[in-house]
């Protein structure tokens, strides 16, 4: 889990820095990271996030295989977006069947208790 | 036509060891007669549920590797249906999920022969050039 708490503090860098569409984003932001838009020197060394699945070359998402499926599984069983984890869109897309049908056959939950 | 398919399914969790069993060879045998075959069959053991079903909170799995028909697969759910001890059942077709795999498979070794071939060329000269010479 210690992955995903780096993984959710990269995208909160990138958005002021790109300037995107989403006002509201850098608007509530700015407090807390000033330097960070404008600013060249980049404090925060973003590390590019790479396809888990192409890195290690697992062709086939299945099912069955919980562990591997868990961790792109939020704690409260939602699936994690690809902008936070990282991985390839075909491989997102394979990946989010794989959940799903995990789901219905009581391995992963729809959504965890409290 | 038929093709590869994975039924999984999970029996209630205080059905006797033997009974389990018998279900097993039961579906086995319909298969057989339905005129599919069985690649393999696997009993992945008790294991929790993430959530409860029919207020079971873990369950027995089991896993079968069925080569069949469309038909066949859907007899072999309606079977799970009416099975008291079934409380959930999935069945997944893998055959093309396959031959994607083993497409990708086979690019890859193409690849690798390619990436392999400039460390055997330097290898290859040595022979040719003493067939040249002689």
């Amino acid at each position: 889990m210690a992955d995903e708490t780096s993984t959710s503090s990269a995208p909160s860098t990138s958005r002021p820095e790109g300037s995107g569409p989403g006002g509201s984003g850098p608007g509530g932001r700015p407090g807390g990271r000033p330097g960070g838009p404008g600013g060249a020197g980049r404090k925060f060394f973003r590390r590019k996030k790479v396809c888990k699945f192409c890195v290690e070359k697992i062709d086939a998402i299945h099912y069955r295989d919980v562990r591997l499926l868990q961790q792109f599984v939020a704690e409260r069983g939602k699936i994690v977006p690809r902008r936070l984890t990282g991985v390839c869109t075909t491989h997102q897309r394979g990946l989010a069947r794989a959940i799903k049908q995990a789901r219905n056959i009581a391995l992963l939950p729809f959504a965890a208790r409290y | 036509m038929q093709r590869t398919y994975e039924v999984m399914f999970i029996v209630r969790p205080d059905i006797l060891d033997e009974d389990l069993d018998k279900l097993i060879a039961g579906l086995e045998a319909n298969i057989t007669q339905g005129g599919g075959s069985i690649k393999s069959t696997e009993k992945l053991g008790r294991r929790k549920l993430a959530y409860t079903v029919k207020k079971f909170n873990d369950g027995n799995y089991v896993l079968l590797t069925v080569l069949a028909d469309g038909s066949l697969v859907g007899e072999i759910e309606r079977r799970l249906r009416v099975s008291e001890p079934v409380i959930k059942f999935i069945s997944v077709r893998m055959d093309e999920e396959e031959k994607r795999v083993a497409k990708i498979k086979a690019i890859r070794a193409t690849r690798k022969k390619l990436s392999a071939q400039p460390a055997a060329a330097p290898v290859e000269p040595g022979p040719a050039a003493e067939v040249a010479s002689a």
